[in-house]
């Protein structure tokens, strides 16, 4: 598990990294430590995979990229072909097999247990890629996109001793 | 709505896996972009005051901070209250993501989904019974999906076409 003082450093710099010359010097000298120090300390938390990623976040929908949930019903013998398809696909981010808890959502039909992120720099091409999906497939790709957003990132309780901003 | 230009596609490429951890970043990446770090700093600026990017800094793993149950949980809401209810359900702290998608019925009759974190399924089930508590008797029926494999992981980035 993580110490008490990693946990602080990820909250400090959960957003606001200056856009400076120094940024990490300028970083650590609010943390009250060195440059070097800051940034062995990032180094060591990115290679355990403490955390995914030190840099910007992006919101690609704003310049008129788009992300989509989608997902589709995959027969189980031929669920690895399926999935070794779109791992292929650039346009696909994530990729989960998901398993329904209380069986509802499969009710009546086929459950759908592969969920995946369709992310393209233009919103156009979605249909595109669906279209190319399907054809390599012959299964159906199913679309959420999002219609409302009420929430986004994580309120991580973990941090509560210290004060995080969600920006 | 402000659309990207061919430099903000380049930045996005160069940094969507994560800022160089070296003493100068932006000089680091203006250099691979043949640019100068104050011509990088002035564009991720503008970028976020553009919202194009939401923040600078760490994402950290959920997982490895103890979050190791994450169930994606569906929720068959009434219609005219799923707005009301959903800024409801946002605002709890568990709730990483919440948003209003489409129903596929007869397949897919779940129009509200929001992202369960917990250090156990049992953890996650308690949230999903407060959850079903805020939505009372405007939910029909709910779900909740974990994902038991991860088939593909790049981070959710665009592909340079």
């Amino acid at each position: 598990m993580l110490s008490q003082d990693d946990r602080r450093l990820i909250a400090a710099l959960h957003g606001g990294f200056p856009l400076t010359d120094r940024p990490f010097a300028d970083m650590a000298l609010q943390l009250g430590c060195g440059e070097d120090m800051l940034i062995d300390r990032l180094q060591r938390l990115l290679s355990h995979g403490d955390l995914t990623r030190f840099g910007p976040l992006f919101q690609i929908e704003r310049a008129g990229g788009r992300f989509v949930l989608a997902a589709m019903a995959v027969p189980e013998e031929r669920f690895n072909e399926v999935a070794e398809v779109l791992s292929g696909m650039p346009e696909v981010a994530h990729n989960y097999r998901r398993e329904s808890a209380y069986g509802v959502a499969g009710e009546g039909s086929e459950p759908l247990n592969m969920w995946f992120v369709i992310a393209v720099a233009r919103a156009d091409e979605v249909a595109d890629v669906v279209r190319r999906m399907e054809a390599a497939t012959g299964l159906r790709v199913f679309e959420f996109p999002k219609e409302r957003e009420f929430f986004v990132e994580l309120r991580l309780p973990l941090l509560e001793d210290a004060h995080v901003s969600h920006g | 709505m402000s659309a990207m230009d061919d430099l903000d596609r380049r930045l996005i490429g160069a940094t969507q896996a994560g800022l160089p951890l070296v003493p100068r970043p932006y000089e680091a990446i203006g250099a691979s972009l043949g640019i100068s770090g104050d011509l990088v700093r002035e564009r991720l600026q503008s970028m976020l005051d553009r919202g194009l990017i939401r923040r600078i800094g760490a994402v950290p793993n959920h997982y490895r901070m103890g979050f190791t149950a994450n169930g994606m949980s569906v929720w068959d809401v009434d219609d005219e209250r799923v707005d009301a209810l959903g800024e409801a359900v946002g605002r709890m702290p568990f709730v990483s993501h919440c948003y209003r998608r489409p129903r596929h019925l007869p397949v897919w009759r779940f129009n509200l989904f929001a992202m369960l974190h917990g250090r156990s399924r049992d953890e996650v089930e308690v949230q999903a019974r407060q959850v079903a508590d805020v939505l009372g008797q405007a939910c029909r029926a709910h779900d909740i999906l974990y994902s038991t494999a991860i088939l593909k992981k790049t981070g959710l980035r665009i592909s340079e076409s």
